[in-house]
């Protein structure tokens, strides 16, 4: 049998790095940072396509079935004899894939930062932080147990959270890192009290154990139900809900958009191919569990597809560039779960499942290159806005190709990587639910359309004035643009049905034309529409807009979700939570005990004069006492 | 010699050797040496516990000395360490180490200041490794007296209010305990034969019901008011925030502990009957604790209450888990005495050396410090992710370890409160990163700001041995787990026992 202990390298490398730059790196130059940085993250890149490579065409596969290894495992702390946290490095298709596309785009970031962030001030900072950020999201996907990657996503929460942070002297930013902090640790607690419930029914948190068919959580469930659903059901919608939260998927995504304050290369590695896919990852480690509950995975396709159909509408209606692109996201992720809540298992029936993981790889590519390239266009004009830009394929010439590669992967156009994936998709809902595959139809035409806006008002569109004029990225920049576009245009070509499937063994696919040639149609019509509207300045955006003036409102102000937050953070829990207790521990817990010493002071206070002094008074009192006792002892003494 | 004598030795030839010092900063250099040594002193007695338990020595207390004190009441000199005596050891030096360092500054009579602190600790060390009930209320009035003196003299605010405040509420608490001590000996022997303060002789013998009922909540609220069971809390917020930076260091790093300590060491360990019949009622005071202080925090202004009732909510969470007698929740409640016990010292150091350079410490007031001052602003966001149970840390070690054990119980009940407490994770993100973003973050808003200067060496030192602390746990728990688990042992099986 192969070692694959080796793989541990691949996530330490950058914990390492993380600590160089962290303690040493402010005594050498910035661009030292840059290069320890990049080059650390190279070597664990190559590490990751040697596993990659081994693992799927050499050693992983026994009898046609890919095999979950478990490459390194080592005890970190136990509870009790059953329940412990290990921490290793499960090797098994989706894992090997995380690594790939975690890794190759965190190089791109990388290199692409020695030339985005040239000058900035937190040079330093910011690799240390990418460093971190790398370590904890490799560590998340080779998780062997549930805890493990609990700790790993609570990692990658701090490191979103600082980076989005990065310019930290800009209030908004700081605003922002704090929501995306507060809203992923509000969804974690549902992560985390679904893991509570697995450990209490099935008493292990082992991912191999948990997904056995034969195992504690699937064989031999739990009997015990809750208002009305078993328990199971309720761990893995918890738990799903913590998927939900860091996969920015509706209702927890507000704070996706606004964490679009952080560096764009962040905004590319973070916000849109890694982080923000780790729910979609989750759901897909737990899948066999989630086969045995079907509420739960119902509502996983329901999310997922009212996400994907909710934050398309919205992109549609935003100017900043970086905020277009979130919703996208946002969107493709909810195609993600929807097509991971329609999948069955095993073979044909698990199309879905391979079609979400296969989505999640191209997305990455084109995604991370989309954002790159925002990178590159504010680069050159200083602005996030579209209406800013116009007319830029003249000066951007490398971004232009790129973007638009990306554009025409996204939208579906064969033979782009996204085509394939996202006809798969289409597929696995239409054979499972002709609604879910209605909205997400319609999404891809959306999809195609806010896109194409975007590229035609960016590099088509009316001519601006610039200050000076907007010249191309530097190659540290373009170069992981152009890699990046090579794996948008020929991603799709990778048979995933034969590498990453439910039951991990191989099954054939054919393109079903009943659903690509519509899906096609409708993505050549929403570029077609956004041509006609944006490749020169029209009034019919203005007119739409109008004639829809409520809904387009509603849209443009995203729904009016981060107004409801604003109103449940600073209305409910500050003011009407918050501020009654402080001032009733102030006044009735506090003020009882000072109460107590009141009295008792009043009291000293009374007492205190019978100790006066005088003789006369101590007289009185003795006679009196006397008398009255002796009267007591005569009268009263029977 | 029993090598715990040196804990209180060394404590007080450095008072005496304080005595012997010209100016400050002999003072200081006499007190940094002596507790120098006691930190690693406490570190050499830590592995050598641990090599004799890897040796295999499974006494139930290791390096115990035994002396008759007073014949006519049995009372002795009984002192010997388990593996939680020993983890509490190894906290209190970190934080005298820490605290001596952050009050390098003092100048305003820092002989009787430096004198009354390791006093104070010497009484701390003494009552964790006390064996003996007289012994420890002994060693436990040792280090509660100092802290009006030190408060009452060196603090700031209304600090005549706020030192007698605490000392009185610390002194009922105290009286709870005297009658709750002297029960426990009046039943020592209910077989006859000579009455004991012994903790080991009395874990032995059948305590009757009836008196368990009785001494329980006098003895658990005793040391809860220390521990800062809700609703006998208050003298925490005033307090900590009247008393000097290395006085808040120790009270909220190592005081507060010795009430956790008690209630596991003589109220449960001791009357587990009694603990059984009436933990429902304490479950419920300490979950509300739990979430009141972290909910309280988030509208406070003054650094030092924001700090004040995060301490509540953590406290809270140890007693919580104390009363969950089971072995996971009883070793995370260790865990998180000890983490706690670093952390809040590492933010009590960090206020003080804010408040030194900004002269405030409302958060309003205050803006984009990270920029001038990134040292210790790093320290904070630091100290700020380890108070909100960020994993590489040791809080989220002791809360992971609580929350699962708590939920292992049977009980519905148990569950259903761990769940409710397990929810205050997401209050205390929200007050531990207002105060970052409002006080760190952002622009100066102060020119007086722009000339503020980075940390000295001796306050990194401080901080960064706390934090140090709090990363070497978060990053490799297991072994101290593994050793509080072990010490946990006898308590445990009599808990267990109690059960049927």
């Amino acid at each position: 049998m192969f070692d694959f202990s080796y793989t541990v390298w691949i996530v330490l490398i950058p914990f390492f790095v993380f600590l160089l730059i962290g303690f040493l790196g402010h005594k050498f130059k910035p661009v030292v940072s840059g290069i320890v940085g990049s080059a650390g993250l190279f070597t664990s890149w190559i590490l990751s396509i040697f596993t990659a490579y081994k693992y799927f065409f050499d050693v992983g596969k026994i009898d046609g079935v890919y095999q979950q290894i478990i490459g390194y495992n080592t005890l970190w702390l136990r509870f009790t004899d059953t329940l412990h946290i290990d921490m290793g490095v499960l090797i098994d298709p989706i894992s090997v894939m995380m690594l790939i596309v975690v890794t190759t785009v965190s190089l791109m970031a990388h290199i692409y930062s020695t030339g985005y962030l040239k000058g900035e001030k937190g040079f330093m900072r910011f690799y240390a932080f990418l460093s971190l950020f790398t370590f904890s999201m490799l560590g998340l996907v080779v998780a062997t147990n549930i805890f493990q990657m609990y700790i790993f996503w609570e990692l990658v929460g701090v490191s979103s959270y600082l980076l989005i942070g990065f310019y930290y002297e800009k209030p908004s930013a700081v605003a922002a890192s704090k929501k995306a902090f507060i809203v992923t640790r509000f969804a974690d607690l549902g992560f985390l009290i679904g893991i509570l419930l697995l450990s209490y029914y099935t008493g292990t948190f082992n991912f191999l154990e948990l997904t056995s068919p034969t195992g504690p959580a699937i064989g031999t469930p739990p009997a015990a139900t809750f208002m009305g659903m078993s328990v199971m059901t309720w761990a893995m919608i918890l738990i799903f809900m913590g998927g939900a939260g860091k996969s920015a998927m509706f209702p927890l995504h507000i704070w996706l958009p606004d964490a679009m304050e952080g560096p764009t290369p962040v905004s590319a590695l973070i916000h849109a191919a890694t982080m923000v896919v780790a729910g979609v990852f989750l759901v897909a480690r737990l899948f066999p569990i989630y086969i045995s509950v079907p509420i739960a995975l119902q509502l996983v396709a329901w999310v997922g597809a009212f996400s994907s159909l909710f934050a398309a509408v919205i992109a549609c209606t935003q100017h900043d560039i970086k905020r277009v692109l979130a919703y996208s996201t946002m969107s493709q992720i909810g195609y993600m779960m929807c097509a991971l809540g329609v999948s069955g298992m095993g073979g044909h029936e698990g199309l879905g499942y391979m079609a979400s993981m296969f989505h999640l790889f191209t997305h990455a590519f084109f995604k991370a290159l989309l954002f790159l390239c925002a990178g590159a266009i504010i680069h050159a004009v200083h602005s996030n806005y579209m209406y800013d830009m116009g007319g830029l394929k003249k000066y951007l010439p490398i971004t232009h190709i790129t973007f638009l590669i990306a554009c025409l992967a996204i939208a579906g156009i064969p033979p782009f990587a996204g085509f394939f994936s996202k006809d798969e998709i289409l597929v696995a809902a239409y054979h499972h639910d002709t609604a879910l595959f209605v909205i997400e139809y319609i999404v891809a035409g959306l999809t195609a359309f806010y896109m194409f806006r975007l590229y035609f008002g960016i590099f088509w569109g009316k001519k601006q004035d610039y200050h000076h004029t907007p010249h191309e990225a530097p190659l540290s920049m373009t170069l992981p643009l152009i890699f990046l576009a090579f794996g948008a245009m020929f991603a799709g070509f990778i048979p995933f049905s034969h590498l990453v499937t439910s039951d991990r063994a191989l099954f054939e696919i054919h393109t079903e034309w009943i659903v690509a040639i519509p899906s096609i149609v409708i993505a050549i019509i929403g570029i077609g529409v956004a041509y006609v509207m944006y490749l020169k300045p029209t009034e019919i955006p203005k007119k739409i807009a109008h004639s829809l003036s409520g809904f387009y409102t509603a849209a443009y102000n995203k729904f009016y979700i981060d107004q409801l937050y604003l109103f449940i953070t600073h209305k409910i829990i500050f003011n009407n939570i918050s501020r009654p207790i402080a001032w009733f521990d102030r006044h009735i817990v506090d003020g009882s005990m000072n109460g107590i010493s009141f009295v008792t002071n009043q009291a000293s206070d009374k007492i205190k004069g019978f100790q006066s002094g005088q003789l006369q008074q101590y007289a009185i009192v003795f006679v009196s006492g006397v008398i009255l006792l002796s009267l007591v002892f005569i009268y009263l003494w029977t | 010699m029993n090598i715990l004598f040196l804990l209180i030795i060394i404590p007080v030839l450095t008072i005496i050797g304080i005595l012997f010092t010209g100016d400050n900063k002999q003072v200081r250099v006499v007190s940094a040496i002596g507790m120098t040594f006691q930190l690693i002193l406490s570190a050499i007695i830590i592995l050598w516990f641990l090599a004799e338990r890897n040796a295999g020595n499974t006494a139930e207390i290791l390096f115990a000395s035994n002396y008759v004190w007073y014949e006519t009441l049995n009372i002795h000199f009984f002192i010997g360490v388990d593996g939680v005596s020993v983890a509490m050891i190894g906290l209190t030096s970190i934080v005298i180490f820490a605290g001596i360092f952050a009050s390098w500054d003092m100048d305003d009579l820092p002989r009787e200041f430096f004198i009354s602190l390791i006093l104070l600790s010497a009484g701390v060390f003494g009552f964790f490794i006390s064996l003996d009930l007289f012994t420890m209320f002994l060693f436990y009035e040792i280090a509660v007296i100092p802290m009006y003196l030190l408060i009452g003299i060196w603090g700031s605010g209304p600090r005549h209010y706020s030192a007698m405040k605490l000392t009185l509420m610390l002194m009922g608490g105290s009286a709870l305990i005297l009658v709750g001590l002297l029960g426990l000996y009046f039943n020592s022997a209910p077989d006859g034969g000579p009455l004991t303060f012994d903790i080991l002789e009395i874990s032995r013998v059948q305590i009757p019901m009836n008196a368990q009922l009785f001494f329980f909540p006098l003895l658990f609220v005793g040391f809860g008011v220390l521990g800062a069971l809700f609703p006998f809390h208050t003298w925490s917020p005033d307090g900590h925030a009247s008393a000097p930076t290395a006085v808040s260091m120790l009270h909220a790093g190592v005081l507060m502990k010795l009430g956790g300590y008690g209630c596991y060491r003589v109220a449960v360990f001791l009357l587990p009957e009694g603990a059984h019949e009436l933990a429902w009622i304490f479950i419920i005071l300490t979950a509300i604790g739990v979430i009141y202080g972290a909910l309280g925090a988030i509208w406070q202004k003054d650094l030092k209450y924001i700090n004040a009732y995060s301490s509540v909510s953590h406290c809270a969470l140890v007693l919580f888990a104390i009363l969950m007698f089971n072995e996971t929740a009883m070793t995370g409640a260790i865990m998180q005495m000890i983490s706690h016990g670093i952390m809040t010292a590492l933010f009590f150091a960090l206020i003080g050396m804010i408040y030194g350079r900004t002269h405030t410490r409302y958060v309003n007031e205050m803006s984009g410090l990270m920029k001038v001052m990134p040292f210790l602003a790093v320290a904070y966001v630091v100290g700020g992710l380890a108070s909100l149970g960020l994993p590489g840390f040791s809080g989220f070690v002791a809360e992971m370890t609580i929350f699962v054990g708590a939920f292992q119980h049977p009980d519905i009940f148990h569950r259903v409160v761990t769940l409710i407490a397990a929810s205050s994770i997401v209050a205390t993100a929200v007050y531990i990163l207002r105060v970052v973003g409002m006080m760190l973050f952002g622009k100066i808003n102060n020119p007086d700001y722009e000339l503020i200067t980075d940390a000295k060496w001796y306050e990194r030192l401080s901080t960064g041995t706390l934090i140090f602390g709090i990363t070497a746990i978060g990053i490799a728990p297991l072994w101290l787990s593994n050793m509080i688990t072990a010490g946990l042992g006898p308590v445990i099986h009599k808990l267990l026992l109690s059960m049927n």
